[in-house]
């Protein structure tokens, strides 16, 4: 068991002969993954590391099966992409694209919330089960099969909680990187739900940084209906008001969204929090022991 | 990107926004006639700078005549202008709008931002204009009216008459917020705005409504279909470190501290911050090199820290997924040889061949410190910068 992602996911490839497309989908496969295809618009037809590539989504759907799609295409057409993806009918679309305009992502949720497909990121490292599939660029060589969930809005951060719980001997189940911009398609809340369901997921740890109200949301949820332990940090403790650090949704606006306005949220709904992001494997370890 | 009130008036007005008349000018001397222009009474001279608050620090001067507008410009122009959101250190004021000055029955707020939860545009207006919003929306919720805007149907017009009415307008004045409302959201999504603020909002002596201030900021990420608002740039209100910094793809903010961090990744980053401030130090800086940053970016990045004289202390944090270890080790060996890095460095890397690079970091002569994971860095990079600084 796991979440999202296993070795029954068909992959294709959204970008998959650009430089990252092609590099991401030979590391995915070289873990498990059943990388069926890919797509480039006007290349379809030709083959490219021994995958065939189609010009849209729904022709590969067709003619490969797949159920999934990682999206690796330029901030321009990232929203397009994550559109046509939900269109052709995926389970599952996972758009790594940083940069992609705010108002072309609220188009795009105005228009596919309610249907089948979901989206994670974009501005996301994606998602990995640990010894089964993964699908973005998450390096598999850190994990190890085990008993905890992540949910973060961080890449490196992610690597960081992985590498410590996989040292600690406890391993993952899947980790998800929902990503750092203002409009995600997987929130804290739908992640946690999911581990929720996971008979193997055991505990979770939650990575949030400051900005908006998605912590804080998550905390109030955590309270009312998640019964599994959470480690929770927030980056951002000593980040300056108004300024964006790095991630588009990652900005302390009016006084609000603060990281230690979170913090809070998430240590009253019973989370252990910890202050330092070197803490994190050794608090799952302990609630796990307790 | 952020830009300057009269910038943001002259684009409202492309799109029907009633605003005051009035001229930006960048020497005193062409104040007396810019005044003169607009009449010879009464202008408002108003300092230019990114920041809110102007009007308390003594950025806005209402003056009775041209000699006077002059002499408040050129009182203006060169000052350095503190408010809250400067911090201390303020903001040179290098430009001064002349406008006409204006008799006023009324001030509103009107704001157009985007809200996270709902996935909308929200529209906010407020009877209380002319002050702090956050203020109102902390003490007085119940008195800032929101309709949220679907993004297939834009703004209808009975929402926009809904938030006409609760700001209490009455008469003709229902069609003319009607209309300067649908103006401002069609900038807002003609422009790829993420804020949009007209503080105050005004009802002139005469009855009509009227955009006194406009504040607007543009989504970074949609630059790319507006090439013409590089001309709205205003370099002097950017840290020349930044752009520097961004012209190599890094992502750099200078802070106060005088622990300089170089990382990968913008959670990390904001991460290593934190350590650093638990470990009883002051980061100088967030910088994000990256996941795919190569042996210039990183050099480049060495480059930028180290003009930065406040910064005792170098506190290197990788976690290489993409990024390998030894392409991180090799750029800043060569790095350090190059630039000639008179700080001490204290080095964290981890993931894809990490012991190759650990390898090259010891071979290389050079004098730093590794450590083997994120708080015995920060306790090391700390110490550093106390003895470095003693």
């Amino acid at each position: 068991m796991a979440v999202l992602i296993d070795t029954s996911t068909r992959l294709l490839v959204q970008g998959i002969t650009g430089r990252e497309g092609t590099f991401h989908a030979k590391a995915a496969q070289a873990y498990g993954t059943t990388v069926v295809g890919g797509v480039t618009p006007g290349k379809g037809g030709t083959t490219h590391e021994g995958w065939p590539v189609f010009n849209t989504v729904e022709d590969c759907v067709t003619a490969t099966g797949a159920n999934a799609s990682v999206i690796f295409v330029p901030p321009p057409g990232g929203a397009d992409a994550i559109l046509e993806a939900s269109d052709a009918g995926l389970d599952l679309a996972v758009c790594i694209t940083e940069g992609i305009p705010t108002l072309d992502m609220l188009r795009v949720f105005g228009a596919i919330r309610g249907r089948k497909t979901r989206v994670i990121g974009p501005n996301c490292p994606g998602l990995i089960t640990a010894g089964q599939a993964k699908a973005g660029i998450i390096p598999g060589h850190i994990c190890k099969e085990g008993r905890v969930g992540i949910v973060s809005k961080s890449g490196t951060l992610t690597y960081e909680a992985i590498h410590q719980l996989t040292k600690n001997g406890l391993g993952q189940t899947t980790c998800i990187g929902i990503g750092g911009d203002p409009l995600i398609g997987t929130s804290f809340i739908d992640a946690l739900a999911l581990f929720a369901a996971d008979p193997q997921t055991e505990a979770v740890v939650m990575i949030g940084e400051i900005g908006g109200n998605a912590e804080q949301d998550a905390a109030t949820w955590i309270k009312a209906n998640f019964k599994k332990p959470v480690v929770g940090f927030i980056a951002g403790q000593t980040a300056p008001p108004g300024r964006r650090m790095g991630h588009a949704g990652a900005i302390i606006a009016g006084g609000k969204g603060t990281a230690a306005e979170k913090m809070d949220a998430l240590a009253a709904a019973g989370v252990r929090v910890v202050k330092s992001p070197a803490d994190i494997g050794a608090a799952v370890k302990e609630l796990l022991r307790a | 990107m952020k830009i300057h009130e009269y910038q943001a008036k002259a684009l409202l007005a492309r799109y029907g926004v009633p605003v005051p008349q009035g001229e930006v000018i960048f020497t005193a001397s062409d104040a007396a006639s810019v005044a003169q222009r607009l009449g010879g009474g009464t202008v408002v001279v108003k300092a230019q700078i990114h920041a809110g608050g102007r009007g308390k620090g003594g950025g806005v001067k209402v003056v009775k005549n041209p000699a006077e507008a002059q002499a408040a410009a050129e009182k203006m122009i060169g000052m350095n202008l503190v408010t809250y959101q400067t911090g201390p250190s303020g903001q040179r004021v290098q430009r001064v709008l002349v406008e006409q000055g204006l008799s006023i029955t009324r001030e509103l707020y009107l704001g157009i931002v985007l809200d996270r939860a709902s996935e909308r545009l929200v529209l906010m207006v407020s009877q209380e204009g002319g002050v702090e919003i956050e203020k109102v929306a902390e003490e007085t919720p119940e008195k800032i009216h929101k309709e949220y805007i679907h993004p297939g149907l834009g703004l209808s017009p009975f929402q926009a008459r809904k938030l006409a009415f609760a700001l209490g307008l009455t008469g003709p004045q229902i069609g003319q917020a009607v209309k300067m409302m649908t103006a401002l959201y069609h900038a807002f999504i003609a422009t790829d705005a993420s804020l949009l603020e007209i503080n105050p909002l005004i009802v002139t002596g005469d009855g009509n409504l009227l955009a006194l201030d406009a504040k607007m900021n543009f989504d970074d990420n949609a630059l790319f279909r507006h090439p013409d608002f590089n001309e709205l740039r205003d370099p002097s209100e950017e840290d020349p470190l930044e752009v520097d910094a961004s012209k190599y793809s890094l992502n750099y903010i200078k802070l106060d501290g005088t622990i300089g961090c170089m990382v990968n990744g913008a959670g990390l980053a904001m991460a290593t911050m934190d350590i650093i401030k638990l470990a009883g130090g002051e980061p100088a800086n967030f910088l994000d090199v990256g996941g795919g940053a190569n042996a210039e970016q990183i050099k480049n990045a060495f480059r930028i820290l180290m003009a930065d004289r406040a910064v005792k202390a170098v506190f290197i944090n990788i976690f290489g997924g993409i990024l390998r270890c030894d392409i991180l080790a090799e750029g800043v060996i060569a790095a350090v040889k190059d630039l000639g890095v008179r700080v001490p460095i204290v080095i964290r890397m981890e993931g894809t061949n990490v012991e190759q690079g650990k390898r090259m970091l010891k071979e290389s002569g050079l004098n730093f410190a590794t450590a083997d994971d994120m708080s015995e860095g920060a306790a090391k990079v700390v110490a550093a910068a106390k003895g470095a600084s003693a």
